[in-house]
């Protein structure tokens, strides 16, 4: 399957789970899904097999309550078993809570709380600078998390430091629970705003691989700065149901509502196939 | 007197042993200088990390180094590390198990007249409240060198906090009894580990941490010319608690008093409370300070002003010894 299809077969493993588990963030696990997908099978040395590894590629889920993608994504990377997250997700005495717990294989930071992922992967990106070590630094944040003051702490330090092994992506979807992102709190202009931190900056079109993967790999010839990547993607991106809809942020689909959600996933899928 | 505060103790420490462990990384919120660490910053620029006056970063860069295999001390104002990057330690610290030592500075109301904003009178609380976080409070210059030696062995989130001002030794090069997450016990002359202490025949037990088991000695001294056996626990190890100790001194006095620079809720003496309340009921006093904005004053004003000196704590104990006849 390539990369392309790859991202709604997993977008329908995370609606199966959010449906077994009886809750999730589902908006924002649609939106970031094609960044996970070419981070993981794409961009990133990280597999089952180098987790012990000091150089292997280190990546932070920010935006925590995505972890329904993360663990889709991390179960198709051989971490653990699709069928068990299912099984196990957000139930009594599961390992597989509602947000990234490094007690899982592939999870190597707790995220939840906003706003830590960025100035924690500064750390890394230190260590690695320290060390010598090639490995690269990823962080994955959302747009509504941008407010959190601690996120531009890291960026100042980034820079300060000149971190051209950490890379940072903004799952930009323009939604957050209260609404529209520039209603609740304005972020645009976003890339100026990290330009003058002292930032490389790249905007691409977020759901899509190739253009994600391109920003990347650019990324990695910039020298002396971080680079942020500004994912401009659509929130419950794959179904007319939940695309653009600020109250999918955090929703359980009915019955009803799975059905069609899994009819437009299989037809993305095939269309891409 | 002592000139050496348990800050510069912390430095000469790690300097000594940065010098065969490229892993130690020293962190400052532009503190350097206040934490004693500007020697180490100077000596090993490689291994020093500034974040300017940015505690969160402070401590979530600290996360991110021990996850890289890094050993950092992340030392900033006690005041703004417990409180303005509470939720880094919990998350980024003590919840994702980094090895993070985080030193709070110019702890307690080290900062005398510069008022509440920069006193830390609720630091143990706070972070005793935290799973997966240690809580020390290291009495003299001697027993924090040793702490800190013991803590570069080990790979678990701690919190230390460390006074401004020197205090007087307690312990000396020759003899400073140490044993990880054990008190040590002062008798007079008699200083020994906890579990190689006896208490046959004691009237009180005093139970203090950080810069207030000076002046417990001190009032254990007054007591013996009362006639009164008084022994001290220097219960640095605040988190995990010694609580055999606890229990053991208890059963065996006929009061427990407190002592710490914290305020009264959820301190040492509310922890010692908890367990001697359970364990082995026997009454409890705590001295500590008080639930508002402190007087202004220096350090030693306050802590005279609230009782918190020897003579303080010697009349307390036998204001308790009276009631328990």
């Amino acid at each position: 399957m390539n990369l392309d299809a790859l991202a709604y077969k997993l977008r329908k493993d995370v609606i199966n789970m959010i449906v077994a588990g009886k809750g999730g963030h589902i908006g924002g696990d649609m939106s970031v899904m094609e960044i996970l997908t070419t981070l993981y099978f794409k961009e990133m040395n990280i597999s089952p097999e180098n987790m012990d590894s000091p150089d292997r590629d280190l990546f932070v889920m920010s935006k925590g309550h995505s972890v329904e993608a993360l663990y889709a994504v991390l179960a198709e990377k051989g971490f653990f078993p699709i069928e068990q997250v299912i099984n196990e997700f957000s139930r009594f005495g599961s390992k597989f809570i509602g947000h990234p717990n490094n007690k899982l294989p592939g999870i190597e930071m707790n995220s939840g709380s906003l706003g830590h992922g960025l100035p924690v992967c500064v750390g890394m990106a230190l260590a690695g600078k320290m060390d010598k070590r090639d490995y690269r630094v990823y962080t994955v944040m959302g747009d509504g998390e941008l407010a959190e003051g601690s996120v531009w702490e890291g960026a100042m330090s980034a820079s300060h430091y000149k971190l051209d092994n950490l890379c940072a992506v903004v799952d930009r979807n323009r939604l957050q629970i209260s609404g529209n992102t520039e209603d609740v709190m304005h972020h645009d202009d976003l890339c100026a705003r990290f330009a003058s931190f002292g930032w490389n900056v790249i905007s691409v079109e977020g759901n899509r691989i190739d253009a994600l993967y391109e920003a990347f790999e650019s990324a990695k010839t910039v020298k002396g700065r971080p680079t942020v990547v500004i994912a401009n993607t659509t929130k419950g991106c794959g179904s007319s149901v939940m695309e653009n809809k600020a109250n999918w942020h955090h929703k359980v689909p009915t019955q009803e509502e799975y059905e069609q959600i899994m009819k437009d996933l299989d037809a993305h899928m095939e269309a891409l196939a | 007197m002592n000139k050496i505060p348990n800050r510069q103790a912390i430095c000469d420490v790690l300097m000594e042993r940065a010098k065969t462990d490229k892993d130690i990384v020293v962190l400052c919120s532009d503190s350097r200088g206040s934490a004693s660490l500007a020697p180490f910053a100077n000596a090993y620029l490689e291994q020093f990390v500034e974040v300017g006056i940015a505690e969160q970063d402070l401590v979530s860069i600290s996360a991110g180094l021990a996850k890289c295999g890094k050993k950092p001390f992340a030392a900033s104002p006690a005041s703004f590390l417990s409180t303005r990057s509470y939720e880094q330690a919990k998350v980024d610290v003590a919840y994702s198990n980094t090895n993070v030592t985080l030193i709070g500075i110019s702890g307690g109301i080290s900062y005398g007249a510069l008022g509440m904003s920069h006193h830390s009178a609720q630091d143990i609380a706070a972070m005793s409240a935290i799973p997966n976080m240690r809580v020390y409070l290291p009495s003299d210059r001697f027993q924090t060198a040793k702490l800190i030696d013991a803590l570069l062995k080990d790979e678990k989130p701690s919190y230390i906090r460390v006074g401004r001002n020197a205090v007087e030794d307690i312990y000396s090069e020759e003899s400073c009894p140490f044993e990880m997450d054990q008190a040590t016990v002062i008798c007079g002359d008699t200083v020994r580990i906890s579990g190689a202490a006896t208490f046959d025949g004691i009237d009180l037990a005093i139970i203090a941490c950080g810069e207030m088991v000076k002046p417990a000695c001190d009032a254990a001294a007054l007591l013996k010319e009362q006639g009164i056996s008084a022994v001290v626990l220097d219960m640095y190890c605040v988190k995990p608690l010694d609580t055999e100790a606890i229990i053991r001194a208890a059963k065996n006095a006929k009061a427990v008093l407190t002592v710490e620079e914290h305020a009264p809720f959820g301190g040492l003496g509310s922890m010692v409370s908890q367990v001697v309340g359970s364990e082995c009921p026997k009454k409890t006093v705590n001295l500590a300070l008080p639930d508002a904005p402190v007087i202004t004053g220096t350090s030693k004003e306050v802590f005279d002003y609230y009782g918190l000196n020897a003579e303080g704590i010697a009349k307390k104990a036998e204001e308790i010894l009276q009631n328990c006849k």
